[in-house]
């Protein structure tokens, strides 16, 4: 009977202790992109420093996936530990506190050394609310070779004039080749990122400091006739579907002049690999109009976790280990710096290594530098964000913003005629949310 | 002369059957093509045919990436789980409705069909706080609860139909002989019906396997079938195209495969009865 008992409490202590020992697993949701793919590639250094922490990876295309946590927080699902989410969403959720706060984040961790274009995008009275693990401005990629052939020289800090007027000798349209290729396609990300920021740069906002749509006003125009003249004139046939992906498979093939969009396109036409024009690709800053403000945008994948998580600290660590400096160095000890994660800390544009692999880095960082969230127009604006509206009916509008804006592109309405659908569309939405009676 | 025009007209409604089945089974040709192209050369401007460099890259890639095996696992369990479960409800109702129908037998029939006609996103919020609350998210259980309802309706409208196929003397007479309502089911009306249950079967098992709205909703890491898997490689910021494509080409493959193994029953259950 007593060896029955001890052999009892024996097993009773045995998987008392296995419990004690089983790991800890977190789910991270995140994007297909090429630094967050590397980063599930290298979860044994993790799992090495942190034995007692196992992750479990949730990947999905960027739309489906901002779908997914929004309903999960917002639910309080409960399904994710950490989520990857945008500039866009960290400001709305750290305000209605559906985030934790990394205001206590370890001093190793150094927050100070977050580019402060970055860190201010992220910050909602005072807190940090997310951790970037990516940042990436808007840029002018150009063929060197087409530019020379023209006779002109690019400029480190175009004016949207002499964009106009390189497109103009750049294309070639016999041979296939398009003075400037943008977006076309319609959506709050896609083609209404490009045309917020490029109408910041002409003085345009998207409200006043009531919340009233802005669309009738002469900046609008000026932004929207400068962007259909470009396109229409010079642009790739069918532009209103293209968008990213279309636009980097136009350049990579030598279709394009010029093209202005993310800084991550960087890497991808520059890497012989995938493009035929790698050794002939330039950089300058996104164009202006002489108003004090450029047209590019500042986006960050950030890592997040949601409020009410079980597993809090363990989240943290992950957060931790995956934002700092030593991910960083580990990334480079194992894939060289030219792959690491950009756009997040000084320290990464200060390093002559990384320097010296990405050719792209002292663009990208003036770039991000250039963009200013919490004011990123001319006149006064009573919300936060570069090329959207940090507010939760933006992504509604927006895309039926980029709708009017697409079909004037394919010849459906003219400009006029979009931006008064803008307008009035906008004005009816805000009102119905509130902001103004 | 009535020949010559018979015979052409075989002619053109072959040449346009065979137009229309290519036409349509092109885009799968193509993305089990790219899967055996670089990236590059899956972006090339005019497309690539077939001379280019054949690798399998992308599949090694994707089989690093993922752990396709339990996508697949659970793709299984979920549709074969889901049609199983709404056969054993579908069958007795069926039968019910089309040799004992009641005055609102119609009603009942066109209430199921119109569940079909409200859009998913609809419910999505309240089922997945139902789900929430009763800790199904992330569980094949869940999903198995969700595509039998989901499809039921259909189910239940197909071999509604098969059954009203069966002259209803050849029960009576088993029913004169004394066979009881179990015995009437199994021997008699279900092996008259086999073809029409096996197609219902199968295509029931087509939709659950390529059910995307509810299985990217409702899982995360645990319970997601291969079409989380796919969505995995698709990046609006990245041209993944290579890799997009073996990994749908492993996603579809089992139930392609499935499906042409399967064809002469699909094609006899679907036309079963449609011509007299």
């Amino acid at each position: 009977m007593t060896s029955t008992l001890r052999a009892l409490l024996g097993a009773c202590a045995v998987s008392a202790l296995s419990v004690a020992a089983q790991a800890e697993t977190i789910t991270v949701a995140t994007v297909n992109n090429g630094d967050m793919i590397r980063m599930q590639g290298l979860m044994d250094d993790f799992k090495a420093k942190h034995p007692d922490i196992d992750v479990e990876w949730v990947t999905l295309e960027e739309n489906v996936l901002r779908q997914r946590v929004t309903q999960d927080i917002a639910t309080k699902g409960g399904q994710f530990d950490v989520m990857t989410i945008g500039t866009y969403e960290v400001p709305i959720w750290g305000e209605r506190g559906w985030l934790v706060s990394l205001d206590d984040m370890p001093a190793a961790w150094d927050a100070d050394d977050l580019l402060p274009a970055i860190r201010g995008g992220l910050t909602m009275d005072g807190h940090l609310y997310a951790a970037p693990f990516y940042g990436e401005s808007s840029m002018v990629m150009y063929r060197k070779d087409l530019m020379e052939k023209a006779g002109l020289e690019m400029p480190e800090a175009p004016t949207w004039d002499f964009i106009a007027k390189a497109a103009a000798a750049m294309t070639d349209k016999d041979a296939e080749v398009y003075g400037i290729c943008l977006r076309g396609k319609a959506g709050w990300g896609e083609n209404m990122a490009f045309l917020t920021a490029m109408a910041n740069s002409f003085g345009a906002r998207w409200f006043d400091m009531d919340w009233k749509p802005q669309f009738d006003t002469e900046a609008w125009k000026t932004t929207l006739d400068t962007y259909l003249d470009l396109m229409n004139n010079y642009g790739p046939p069918g532009a209103s579907g293209n968008g990213f992906n279309e636009n980097l498979a136009l350049f990579q093939t030598g279709k394009c002049g010029m093209w202005i969009d993310a800084t991550v396109a960087a890497s991808f036409v520059t890497n012989p690999k995938d493009s035929k024009v790698a050794d002939q690709v330039g950089f300058a800053l996104a164009p202006d109009a002489g108003k004090g403000k450029r047209g590019n945008w500042l986006w960050a994948w950030n890592l997040g976790i949601p409020a009410g998580t079980k597993h809090e600290a363990a989240a943290k660590t992950f957060v931790e280990w995956a934002t700092s400096k030593e991910y960083t160095e580990l990334v480079a000890s194992k894939e060289g710096w030219a792959n690491v994660p950009p756009g997040t800390r000084t320290s990464l544009y200060e390093n002559p290594e990384y320097q010296k692999a990405a050719p792209f880095a002292k663009m990208t960082l003036d770039s991000i530098n250039a963009a200013d969230p919490q004011n990123p127009t001319v006149d006064p604006v009573p919300y936060v964000g570069v090329q959207f509206v940090a507010i939760p009916e933006f992504q509604g509008i927006g895309t039926a913003v980029g709708q009017q804006f697409s079909a004037a592109l394919a010849g459906q309405v003219s400009a006029e005629q979009a931006l008064q659908s803008a307008q009035s569309l906008t004005e009816r939405e805000m009102k119905k949310a509130g902001y103004y009676k | 002369m009535a020949r010559a025009v018979s015979t052409r007209r075989k002619v053109f409604t072959t040449a346009l059957a065979w137009g229309l089945g290519l036409a349509i089974f092109f885009p799968i040709f193509w993305t089990v093509l790219t899967s055996f192209k670089t990236e590059a050369e899956a972006i090339a401007d005019p497309p690539l045919w077939v001379n280019f460099h054949w690798t399998l890259e992308n599949y090694v890639t994707v089989q690093e990436r993922s752990d396709y095996f339990r996508h697949f696992w659970n793709s299984v369990v979920i549709s074969v789980g889901s049609t199983l479960v709404g056969l054993i409800i579908a069958v007795p109702a069926a039968w019910a409705m089309a040799f004992v129908p009641g005055k609102r037998t119609k009603d009942v029939l066109m209430w199921m069909l119109s569940t079909k006609m409200l859009p998913p996103v609809g419910v999505l919020v309240p089922l997945y706080l139902i789900f929430r609350n009763l800790g199904l998210l992330d569980t094949r259980t869940g999903l198995v609860i969700v595509l039998t309802l989901i499809n039921l309706p259909i189910i239940i409208w197909m071999l509604y139909t098969y059954f009203k196929e069966i002259p209803v003397d050849i029960l009576e007479a088993a029913r004169m002989d004394g066979a009881g309502l179990r015995n009437e089911i199994l021997y008699v009306l279900t092996p008259m019906a086999v073809p029409g249950i096996a197609s219902t079967l199968l295509l029931n098992i087509i939709l659950a396997w390529n059910e995307a709205f509810w299985t990217l909703n409702l899982t995360a890491a645990k319970a997601a079938p291969l079409t989380a898997f796919i969505a995995s490689y698709s990046s609006p910021e990245g041209l993944f195209y290579a890799k997009l494509s073996a990994a749908s080409t492993m996603a579809i493959a089992p139930i392609l495969i499935m499906g042409w193994f399967s064809q002469k029953q699909l094609v006899r259950g679907l036309t079963f009865g449609a011509v007299k």
